[in-house]
């Protein structure tokens, strides 16, 4: 899960983490008023889940009131990689002679947290990291101690950090590593962490993602998940329940098990067809979830036909069959075809129950994925 | 011959009295494996799918000999469980729960380095030794004995090609499901490394996924380890970068590690045929035996 930056940096900020005077703004009036109480000048960034906004046109720099005016109108309301900006943070601008990185992940072929330091940092830290990989300084973590302090200033100092600022950055980054722990994030960085001319530390901006497994625990972010900003049908699915992906293909896919579920999709691609989303339903599902599972790939507009591919172990296929067959009852008339395979667990029992008149069954998962790609593209040339 | 488990396999299986873990202990029972116990703290006295129950894995192991267990607790208490079975020295211990928060795992992994107990899984459908034990939750009837050893971080998956073998005739030496989570015990290079070693084994089934590195690392192993012939399969060749494919490890990173291509092209140049389908799979099979 992600937070906004907004609320990165009033949990930054809560910490102990220098962050710049801010104020969330969700109509052009506000982000005037806003501007106009930090003083001038400001950054007005858009809020929204999308890596580069800044090149994207998402966030801007206001020297005055015009510019801050035209800034918000231009930003708020704007489509941002499919994502419609409804707020934006405007923010002091902060003068500063240098931007560094810092950041805590997890490595997960070595299974142990790692955190990092850049004396470049900025926008293009990702091409840092293609193309130079040395210039970021990294160490390994023991999950069981934690980051000790010699690890925060060696990281540091690796990272060629200047001498004037490096106890700040070693204590920021701690500060960072103590948070990825007791928060139980997945990625939580600075990128910039800007250096003024006076040798101050501040986090420009705030990057912290938090493991969906851990959730559970973390009730106070958890209520920070902002739900509109995801995709309709993502918001539906979470809903439900599901793992959901949306695609932009016409092939709708249901199945059980994400490794299964990821194969169906590659066949369909395989077979010619481009697959609409991604849909586990997961293990032991009941005919009612069976019935939502439908439900959510009929709300996709682009789908044009329905593979459904059941392999059972706790799964069983008499139920899956119910759950097919009563969430298509419901229609006076089915509104995309739904080509089914089932197999595994009560399988001959499924097939059976099925009714041949709402669905067309499949023995094979290829012979299923062939189908459902043909009636795919009978439909689109109508 | 098979890898981990057989007929003497004595296990005990943590939180019995649950419901999971109380059918799936009966499925496991059901097809002929060894449930000597179960472990659920508080519920030590009864009696559940006809095991004893103990309020420890330690008293489990202490008055049945267990030596292997199965665990299935939920997320919150799951990483708590692992480290209760690490701390008896069971030979071996089969996470299947799912979302366990991966900080969690990491510590389970530093506690690894330290037992000789092996820790399969989390998030996994568990392993199974046709006709003699399954720990986990596998459909044993689609299962048959033979020569095919089947490492896979999918269940699902492993259920589709394993059919496809079966229904050739072509039967499982053992199959085990590693799981889909970013920090996992055993690996594929542990698996295969088991599977070479045995001399029953004459091929190996080899599927993965999108995310991480372990299928490339697993085939410089191969092409540097193994006589025994592998059978690749890739999923997740169609996944967008930066969206998780249901499982918590199958995601590709924006910056372009994990994709399905470069495992196949680390694969194929390990001499490891990959599957465009599950039935090319079965058929890659035959030509290796």
């Amino acid at each position: 899960m992600k937070l906004h930056e907004y609320q990165a940096k009033q949990v930054f900020a809560e910490a102990g983490i220098p962050t710049p005077g801010s104020t969330l703004a969700t109509s052009v009036d506000e982000v005037v008023e806003a501007a106009s109480d930090l003083g001038y000048p400001v950054a007005v960034k858009a809020q929204v889940h999308v890596g580069g906004r800044g090149k994207a046109g998402g966030i801007k720099l206001a020297e005055n009131e015009t510019e801050a005016r035209e800034a918000a109108e231009s930003i708020l309301g704007m489509d941002l990689k499919g994502y419609t900006v409804d707020k934006v943070l405007v923010e002091e601008a902060v003068d500063f002679t240098n931007e560094l990185y810092v950041g805590v992940t997890m490595d997960r072929g070595e299974g142990k947290p790692v955190v990092m330091v850049s004396e470049k940092g900025g926008v293009n830290i990702e091409e840092v990291a293609e193309e130079d990989p040395e210039a970021i300084a990294r160490e390994h973590v023991d999950p069981a101690f934690g980051l000790h302090p010699f690890q925060a200033r060696k990281v540091v100092y690796d990272a060629g950090i200047p001498r004037e600022v490096a106890g700040d950055v070693a204590s920021i980054l701690t500060t960072l590593y103590e948070l990825y722990e007791d928060r139980d994030g997945s990625d939580v960085e600075v990128n910039p962490l800007m250096v003024t001319s006076d040798d101050e530390v501040i986090a420009a901006d705030a990057v912290m993602n938090i493991d969906e497994d851990a959730l559970f625990r973390q009730p106070e972010l958890a209520e920070m998940e902002d739900e509109a900003a995801e995709d309709e049908l993502e918001a539906k699915a979470n809903e439900y329940g599901f793992d959901y992906v949306r695609l932009d293909g016409n092939v709708g896919i249901i199945g059980n098990g994400a490794g299964l579920v990821m194969t169906t999709l590659d066949l369909v691609d395989y077979y010619g067809g481009k697959p609409a989303n991604f849909l586990d339903i997961g293990g032991g599902a009941k005919a009612e979830r069976v019935a939502n599972a439908l439900d959510m790939v009929f709300s996709d507009e682009n789908v044009d036909s329905v593979v459904f591919n059941i392999f059972g172990g706790i799964t069983r296929g008499d139920e899956v069959a119910k759950g097919i067959n009563s969430a298509l009852e419901q229609f006076d008339e089915i509104p995309k075809r739904v080509v089914v395979r089932l197999a595994g667990t009560n399988a001959e029992e499924g097939r059976e129950i099925l009714n041949d008149e709402l669905v067309t069954v499949e023995e094979t998962l290829e012979g299923a994925v062939q189908r459902a790609v043909e009636y795919a593209d009978t439909e689109a040339e109508q | 011959m098979s890898i981990l488990v057989d007929d003497d396999t004595r296990v005990v299986v943590q939180g019995i009295t649950g419901g999971e873990g109380k059918f799936h202990a009966e499925q496991m029972i059901d097809y002929g494996t060894n449930v000597v116990a179960g472990a659920v703290p508080g519920k030590g006295g009864q009696e559940v799918a006809g095991v004893p129950v103990y309020d420890t894995v330690h008293d489990a192991v202490d008055e049945e000999d267990a030596d292997a267990s199965v665990i299935f607790v939920p997320p919150a208490f799951a990483a708590d469980a692992i480290f209760e079975a690490l701390d008896t020295d069971l030979d071996l211990a089969v996470a299947i729960t799912e979302g366990i928060p991966t900080q969690d795992m990491a510590k389970v992994n530093k506690r690894l380095q330290e037992t000789d107990t092996r820790l399969q899984g989390p998030n996994c459908p568990g392993i199974i030794t046709p006709g003699e034990a399954k720990l986990g939750i596998l459909p044993g009837n689609i299962f048959s004995e033979g020569k095919v050893g089947l490492v896979s971080r999918s269940g699902t998956l492993t259920y589709q090609v394993v059919d496809s073998l079966t229904q050739r005739g072509i039967g499982q030496t053992t199959a085990i499901g590693i799981g889909g989570d970013p920090i996992i015990g055993t690996d594929f290079i542990d698996a295969l490394e088991l599977f070479e070693a045995d001399e029953e084994t004459e091929a190996v089934v080899m599927c993965g996924e999108i995310g991480g590195e372990d299928e490339e690392e697993a085939a410089e192993y191969i092409a540097q380890n193994m006589d025994t012939p592998v059978a690749g399969f890739i999923a997740g060749r169609t996944a967008p970068p930066g969206k998780r494919m249901g499982h918590a490890g199958a995601i590709v990173s924006g910056s372009g590690t994990g994709t399905a291509e470069s495992k196949i092209n680390a694969l194929n140049e390990a001499g490891v045929p990959v599957g465009d389908t599950p039935e090319e799979v079965a058929d890659d099979i035959e030509d290796l035996l």
